[in-house]
């Protein structure tokens, strides 16, 4: 997330940066007088003046409390700002016209439908360059968090509820993607690839994955459903338009979890490494 | 008969919990037997456990805070070690056993180690500093000790009888509902925390009463002591946050066991109510740990820079500034949870505000030491490591408070770097320094200064060697929580993190050479005087130990610092005040009412967790019938003669009139 890749990313970033630098004005100083003082004011140091008495003053109180509460003045103006210009759920001013993507995190995969394209992909997200991408998000079960570090903000999924994320990617590449959310034994391996890919290219992915996946409907969405991680990419040539609402308003029922309180072998690490 | 509870929740099949519980089983048995053997059991019975002293259940509380902090460090080692193994490949612990680890380290760190320390510090030195005999409710007092173990007790049994919850110290469903945890784990966290919640509450209690209600003629709230005020704030918090938790993990408990749906997926269930209840409790508590953190600091502060604490009402004000704005901040928790621009903004600026609070404490304890004349004993080391690395903590903090600067950082290792900043800087080096400080009063000797300097700068220099690179890591993108992982980027900041936790070992080791060799050169170290470290409060009025009764004749406060006033006369009078008139002393009888209720309480758990019905009804039952026969007592105190009161009070007098000789001698107290 030093090194972004899309708008909303470098736009978080700098705002990161510019409250460390400010917090970094007093806090410097700070750390200086404290190791300074302990320094000179040693009790072995003769040429220091002890002041036992010295114990109130005014004006010190006016400034001690005058500066953390200028800062955070200061500070609140670039919250406020901030978490308005940067709102997860707030669209991307551009020409262009968004990619719709469904998100559905599953213990442990991520499934990306692509309603307008009409196919879906477990584990891999493709989205074109430059153009702002709207994602939908929900999840099959547990809470997860929807997270590629490169592209900028994170927002959690949730079973029964839908969340709203608006990114970019300005440049291609591959992006590692995440859940930022702990969601039980399989969790570590339940990442995927972020591939941005300037516009033909997505549109040959897209045509790729319409003549050579499976149907993604209620059947295979109940067979994906069930707890497994480590899940190879692949990608559904046919959608069910309906799919992401009937699993939103739980009209198909949320995911099962594991048949008995023992692990669960199925979910060791890879031993392939 | 046994409900859940068969042969198979002995995990016989995994070596690291076996083995770590049969050494665990030995140690036990090898105490006991010494203690039996050796014929201590009465002393134990009738000194320790059963005692109501405040003193006695503070150095237990504190002894129990302190096995417990060992236990969570190695749970640390591991899952340490495991993320330095585990780039591209397994590890040596597989996910489920994992998970439980870091849940039971947090758990274990925040509610059975941080807890009971500053809990157990407060218990020694909150009555004293009031110059009081003890706390309002003693029996109470012993029962919350007591429900405390109680709790640390069912998380330690999780590790060979079942397991723990595999879901983060914080249980947040529907991870932790029926459907995704069928295991114990969830149950034994519920169980623990419930039980041991209630003890902290009556601690809350009983510590709200004592402050307001029972202080030494002239002891006025503006003349109580730093640590009195941060004590009075954490328990006032306590009293408020804490019936949150317990009603929250209560709920949670209904979901699981008789089918209700608070938070679950169906059925109207929503599991946010969860996420912001848990944080209501959980970002007060935060404050409920380093409040009494911030006391003990400014004690050590001002009694090693030989000053008053700098700006004592703006102190309290700070202090107080914090105990309400705690309240409104708990949504920083989860800006990522898709809460609009106006609620993250609100709650991102309420956070950045109780930091005003802490910016003028660090201040203070800055122009605290301008001035002074600072001798840098071992409680002041861990005082100025703490004020330089807790402004770093408390940056990142208020970097977090930024909303859109947490949608990259919520939930990463700079997340986990962040609190251990604050918590280690803050909490665990207070409580080295308030037991380094404290313990001369507690037993009568100092602590071994070598050894405790030795554990601070390698504490110190470890905190950063494993932090630091976690700072970086998270800024990496590498999220909290992973068993292994594939990016090559994180690998040199997580093996860097790696070598951190070996310094923190070395230090662990020096803090506990401290200890064995402070023991057993404690005849070197005795201190007869009481006033160890020429203190300014009434603790160092008394003798070391202190007598059961505390102070012969209830101190007369005239102003903030009694004890340094009292002193200051002595030395210009050249002589101590004169021999008052010894008066027989009402005190607290013993009571084994705490430990009673708290064996009735660890069986009732233990059945609820495995759903042994009727062993429920057993521990309800005599629970119940402990309270009883409480309540049926008839002699309440005892007496001490007052002559043995006068004995007692003429030999501390004896040593604070050489004490005096010398002063003349010299002219200036030191």
């Amino acid at each position: 997330m030093l090194d972004p890749q899309g708008s909303i990313g470098a736009a978080d970033a700098k705002i990161l940066l510019n409250a460390l630098a400010i917090m970094l004005v007093i806090v410097v100083p700070t750390v200086i007088a404290t190791l300074f003082f302990g320094w000179w004011f040693r009790a072995s140091n003769t040429r220091a003046r002890y002041r036992p008495d010295f114990v109130y003053s005014g004006s010190i109180e006016l400034i001690v409390w005058a500066i953390p509460i200028l800062v955070i003045m200061f500070l609140g103006g670039v919250i406020w700002i901030g978490s308005h210009d940067l709102d997860p759920f707030k669209p991307i001013s551009s020409p262009d016209k968004p990619t719709e993507v469904q998100v559905v995190s599953l213990d442990w995969k991520w499934l990306f439908i692509y309603p307008d394209e009409g196919v879906a992909s477990v584990n891999e997200l493709v989205v074109p360059v430059g153009v702002p991408v709207h994602f939908s998000l929900t999840s099959a079960s547990v809470m997860n968090m929807f997270f590629v570090p490169q592209l900028g903000s994170m927002i959690a999924t949730m079973n029964g509820m839908v969340t709203q994320l608006h990114l970019t990617a300005d440049k291609p590449g591959e992006f590692y993607g995440q859940s930022a959310q702990f969601s039980g034994d399989g969790f570590s391996d339940m990442n995927f690839m972020a591939r941005a890919v300037p516009q033909d290219a997505f549109a040959q992915w897209v045509a790729g994955a319409r003549q050579a996946g499976s149907a993604l409907d209620r059947t295979s969405y109940l067979a994906l459903c069930q707890q497994s991680s480590n899940v190879r990419p692949f990608t559904y040539g046919t959608v069910d338009a309906t799919l992401f609402n009937t699993v939103v308003n739980q009209q198909l029922p949320p995911c099962p979890g594991p048949n008995t309180g023992a692990a669960d072998t199925a979910v060791h690490p890879r031993p392939e490494h | 008969m046994f409900g859940k509870l068969t042969w198979q929740a002995i995990p016989l099949d995994q070596p690291i919990p076996l083995v770590a519980g049969a050494v665990v089983v030995l140690i036990i048995l090898a105490v006991l037997a010494w203690v039996v053997l050796k014929g201590y059991l009465p002393y134990l019975w009738d000194e320790w456990i059963t005692s109501v002293d405040h003193k006695r259940i503070g150095v237990m509380y504190i002894l129990l805070g302190l096995v417990m902090l060992l236990r969570g460090f190695i749970d640390a080692i591991m899952m340490r070690s495991q993320q330095a193994l585990a780039f591209r490949a397994a590890g040596y612990l597989p996910p489920e056993h994992y998970d439980q680890i870091f849940s039971a380290h947090g758990t274990i760190m925040i509610f059975f180690a941080a807890m009971p320390i500053m809990i157990g510090l407060m218990n020694f030195a909150v009555p004293l500093q009031l110059g009081v005999r003890d706390v309002a409710f003693p029996t109470l007092n012993s029962t919350s000790f007591w429900l405390t173990a109680t709790g640390a007790l069912l998380v330690n049994i999780s590790l060979v009888v079942g397991e723990f919850a595999r879901t983060g110290w914080l249980p947040y469903p529907p991870l932790s509902e029926l459907p995704y945890s069928p295991g114990v784990g969830v149950d034994y966290y519920l169980w623990a925390l419930l039980i041991s919640g209630v003890g902290t509450l009556l601690t809350g209690i009983n510590f709200v009463t004592t402050i307001l209600k029972i202080r030494a003629p002239g002891m006025s709230y503006l003349r109580m002591t730093m640590f009195c005020w941060t004590a009075l704030g954490a328990n006032l918090l306590i009293v408020a946050a804490f019936p949150i938790l317990t009603a929250t993990l209560g709920m949670l408990a209904l979901d699981r066991y008789l089918g209700f749906h608070f938070f679950t997926n169906e059925v109207g269930g929503n599991m946010m109510m969860f996420i912001n209840l848990i944080w209501a409790w959980g970002h007060p508590e935060v404050y409920i740990l380093v409040l009494p953190a911030f006391g003990i600091f400014s004690e050590v502060i001002s009694t090693f820079s030989g000053k008053p604490l700098f700006n004592y009402r703006s102190m309290v004000a700070a202090t107080m500034f914090i105990v309400l704005v705690s309240f409104l901040v708990w949504l920083h928790h989860f800006f990522t949870m898709g809460a609009g621009a106006d609620v993250n903004a609100f709650f991102g600026i309420a956070t950045s505000i109780i930091a005003v609070g802490t910016g003028v404490k660090v201040y203070n304890w800055l122009f605290t030491m301008y001035g002074g004349r600072i001798r840098f004993t071992t409680p002041m080391l861990w005082s100025m490591g703490f004020l330089v690395t807790f402004v770093i903590g408390g940056m990142t903090g208020v970097l977090m408070a930024v909303p859109p600067a947490d949608f990259l950082l919520h939930n990463s290792l700079f997340l986990v770097a962040h609190f251990h900043n604050v918590i280690i800087a803050g909490v665990l080096f207070a409580a080295f320094a308030g037991v380094t400080y404290w313990f001369p009063k507690a037993f009568g000797f100092k602590l071994d200064e070598g050894w405790g300097k030795g554990a601070f700068w390698l504490s110190l220099i470890g905190f950063y060697v494993t932090f630091m690179p976690l700072y970086v890591v998270g800024l990496l993108g590498m999220t909290r929580r992973l068993q292994n992982y594939d990016v090559a980027a994180w690998r040199p900041w997580v093996l860097a993190a790696g070598i951190g936790i070996v310094i923190m070992i070395c230090a662990t080791a020096c803090q506990v050479a401290q200890f064995v060799v402070s023991i057993r050169r404690r005849d070197e170290f005795r201190d007869e005087t009481g006033d160890p470290w020429d203190g300014r409060s009434l603790e160092w009025a008394t003798a070391s130990p202190p007598p059961a009764f505390n102070f012969a004749v209830l101190p007369n406060v005239h102003g903030e610092e009694p004890y340094w006033g009292i002193k200051r006369r002595a030395i210009e009078t050249q002589q101590l005040s004169p021999e008052p008139k010894y008066e027989p002393l009402e005190v607290p009888r013993n009571s084994p009412t705490g430990f009673i209720t708290a064996f009735f309480c660890t069986i009732t758990g233990f059945a609820l967790i495995w759903h042994i019905w009727w062993m429920v009804g057993l521990g309800l039952v005599g629970a119940f019938a402990v309270f009883v026969w409480f309540a049926w007592r008839d002699v309440v105190e005892y007496s001490i003669p007052a002559e043995e009161v006068a004995r007692i009070d003429r030999a501390r007098r004896r040593a604070r009139e050489q004490w005096l000789a010398q002063h003349a001698r010299a002219g200036e107290p030191a």
